[in-house]
């Protein structure tokens, strides 16, 4: 995998090769073109697509634009980018909704996409929304798998019909839907066995559960970590049923998510939402730009940025800050820094989203989640005093101070020292800060403290 | 049938299309210039082979035709099935003997079979006679001890549980202590499905393998990987990182007669070398095979 790292450093590579040239040689585009050819094709989109959107890239950098630009490789990654969010299409595109007051959503999948998880996740995100969703299972195939449901909406606190001894599935739907609409629900959310598009007889007894339910939307969940084959699943699913969008589940794991740009391509049909935790709230709306930096490896910036403004707390950044200025940065603005960073979620996760990183968390950096925790215990055993004047932190303060946090007085000294070069490194910030009016970092008026 | 059989039935649509492909590639003239093998590159791509493992197999097809001057699509296939062969390597089927505690360590990410295929493994070594527990480790999706209970009953077989959200490694500890005052052959843990990039998990997966050294250090131990053929590349990094966790001794490739290709398995073969021990070849019980690279390579490209 690593060997297509970073498509954006192997376009370097080749372009610089180029420097001195005073135009990009028809040799130079094709070796580029392999690159993105193998980038994409690593990442699971499918093989069609590829060849398609190689062959119109290829196009545009023939273009004026790439031949002038002083870096010719980030340019190219800029079209290629470009033209996968042209592809990965509207934002947000919403759910629909029945005119009739009752809607019904239907989730389709392979075994093993995740249909039961995110039908859970579907119901807690409509009820939040102020909806009456009602879930019921259809599964009559795996076992247990009507209890899964059962069990997560008790977690949620949603209503759940199922009747794990019936073996009729149309039988089940039927009496959902009436169900439903005694409990005065408002959305009936349908998860359905797990199968494949190549099995006539299941496909036939969704057809059939369908003429029952009339389903206003219907779903595919699509594992993110599919293969070649997502189209083939996609058209399948679309042919028998008539598909209205998508919902890509696993998006928390490393895998590219290719698929989402084949089924985009070749079914037009809008990607809904996307999944990306095992908890029941980790749904959330689909972007297609950040869709196109996991495609390529070029880390979620947006979604980082966006986690970390959404967790901050505004006022209290404004008055680090303001300390920073003043060259007054203590341990307890340490202390809140620390708070607002786990906020955001495991460093791993944060990590994951950093450009070069490529989505994926790097096994032999073994981040330790708890050392942060360790240093929030030392600072909360230090006095109030302390805290504003490490200065005052003597042997015996030390000693008493990695007693009560349960870590050792090397725990204690790390901590200072690291306290100290942070310091330090504020310092010199704070000189450059000096005169001005708050310093725009680029992300509004929110400023990273850090 | 027979393992051919099976092999070939759940095989048969990536035969189609391989098959085909080459065929039309070769249609006009029956030879291989460079065009056409950059076309049978990619065919391999397509069938989920991936670009590292595909990149290797047409190098040694170009080296064949240099070496030989023979690009006829009989030599060209030859030198595949040949190739794929080698990155394959022997069968090397589970290890399991009677009379012994045998332990199989379930994992593997979300969604891929770890649980059916815990249940299908239980009935082919129940039919052999061996006595059997089942450890419920997977504490954590909802109702997955019930599903693995459901297997217990329809094979007959005392399944080791605790309640849903419980230490696994606890149930662990419990259902060796269990095997091995019941004498068991075969004890079979189920743990939850887990993203390989999520480092809590892959650390309780850590501990489950610390505790049955520990506890079981005389015992036959395989970790089975199980892995969903329908998955794309990633498949490569989840092999690697299991492997390094939890010390994968080989893998199984679930759903294979589904809508993937299967080409995966000569991915994670070709990237890893960790032996494939079994094949998910259809729903059945009897679908389960133990992985045959001879079957599997006639299956997917017949001479």
């Amino acid at each position: 995998m690593a060997l297509f790292e970073g498509l954006s450093a192997k376009l370097a590579d080749i372009t610089a090769k180029m420097r001195g040239k005073s135009r990009v040689t028809e040799q130079d585009i094709k070796d580029m073109m392999r690159e993105i050819r193998l980038a994409l094709l690593e990442a699971d989109v499918n093989f069609t697509v590829v060849k398609e959107l190689v062959a119109e890239i290829s196009d545009k950098c023939r273009g004026v634009e790439v031949m002038e630009s002083l870096t010719p490789g980030q340019q190219v990654v800029k079209i290629v980018h470009d033209s996968l969010v042209d592809i990965l299409g509207q934002t947000n595109s919403k759910l629909l909704v029945s005119p009739s007051g009752f809607t019904v959503i239907m989730l389709y999948g392979l075994q093993g996409a995740g249909k039961t998880t995110t039908a859970a996740k579907l119901a807690l995100m409509l009820k939040k929304k102020g909806k009456k969703p009602m879930l019921t299972s259809v599964d009559v195939h795996r076992p247990a798998a009507a209890r899964q449901l059962d069990v997560l909406a008790k977690q949620i606190d949603v209503p759940c019909f199922i009747q794990p001894e019936e073996s009729d599935a149309v039988a089940i739907a039927k009496r959902a839907v009436d169900r439903a609409k005694y409990l005065l629900c408002d959305t009936l959310i349908v998860d359905t066995a797990g199968r494949m598009t190549i099995d006539e007889l299941m496909m036939t007894e969704l057809k059939q559960i369908g003429k029952v339910v009339n389903p206003t939307e219907k779903l595919l969940i699509v594992d993110a970590m599919i293969g070649q084959e997502a189209v083939n699943v996609a058209l399948g699913f679309d042919k028998e049923i008539g598909l209205d969008g998508f919902i890509m589940t696993k998006l928390d794991g490393d895998a590219r998510g290719g698929a989402a740009l084949s089924i985009r391509k070749i079914t037009g049909k809008p990607i809904k939402l996307i999944c990306v935790g095992e908890k029941v709230d980790a749904i959330e709306e689909y972007y297609p730009d950040r869709m196109a930096s996991r495609i390529l490896g070029m880390g979620d910036v947006m979604s980082l940025i966006e986690k970390a403004t959404a967790h901050l707390d505004e006022k209290k950044a404004a008055d680090a800050l303001d300390r920073l200025k003043k060259n007054q940065f203590t341990l307890e603005d340490m202390l809140s820094q620390f708070e607002e960073v786990k906020k955001m979620g495991s460093i791993k996760d944060v990590l994951a989203m950093l450009p070069g990183m490529g989505g994926k968390a790097v096994p032999d950096a073994n981040v330790d989640e708890s050392a942060i925790d360790r240093s929030q215990a030392i600072i909360r055993s230090m006095t109030i005093k302390e805290r504003q004047n490490p200065g005052l932190l003597n042997a015996s303060r030390r000693k008493r101070i990695a007693a009560g946090s349960g870590t050792t007085v090397q725990n204690v000294n790390q901590l200072i020292k690291q306290f100290e070069e942070t310091q330090k490194m504020m310092k010199q910030f704070s000189g450059m800060f000096k005169g001005k009016k708050m310093p725009n970092l680029g992300l509004g008026k929110r400023g990273f403290p850090f | 049938m027979g393992i051919f059989d099976v092999f070939r039935k759940g095989l048969q649509k990536t035969r189609d299309f391989v098959t085909e492909g080459i065929g039309k590639i070769a249609a006009n003239i029956g030879i291989f210039d460079e065009d056409m093998l950059d076309e049978l590159e990619m065919l391999l791509v397509q069938a989920d082979i991936g670009a590292a493992c595909s990149i290797h197999l047409m190098n040694k097809v170009r080296g064949h035709i240099k070496q030989t001057g023979d690009a006829s699509k009989e030599a060209v296939v030859a030198t595949l099935r040949q190739e794929m062969k080698v990155i394959l390597g022997q069968a090397k089927p589970l290890n399991f003997q009677k009379g012994r505690l045998n332990i199989l360590l379930m994992v593997g990410v979300n969604g891929t079979g770890k649980t059916t295929t815990s249940g299908k493994i239980c009935a082919r070594y129940q039919a052999q006679g061996y006595k059997i527990l089942l450890g419920a480790a997977d504490t954590f999706r909802a109702a997955a001890i019930e599903q693995l209970t459901v297997w217990g009953e329809r094979t007959n077989t005392p399944v080791i549980a605790h309640q849903e959200g419980s230490d696994p490694a606890a149930v662990v500890f419990d259902a060796i202590a269990a095997a091995k005052s019941r004498k068991a052959d075969l004890l079979i843990l189920d743990t939850a499905g887990r993203l390989h990039n999520k480092v809590n998990l892959m650390d309780e997966l850590g501990k489950i393998r610390r505790i049955i050294q520990r506890e079981a250090g005389e015992a036959h131990v395989e970790t089975l990987l199980v892995i969903d053929a329908t998955t794309g590349q990633n498949a490569v990094s989840q092999a690697k990182v299991f492997t390094d966790v939890a010390e994968v001794t080989s893998l199984a490739i679930t759903k294979l007669d589904g809508n993937a290709k299967g080409g995966v398995a000569l991915a994670v073969a070709y990237e890893t070398h960790t032996p494939i021990a079994l094949a998910g070849l259809g729903e059945k019980l009897e679908d389960l095979m133990d992985f045959d690279p001879e079957a599997f390579v006639d299956s997917l490209l017949p001479q």
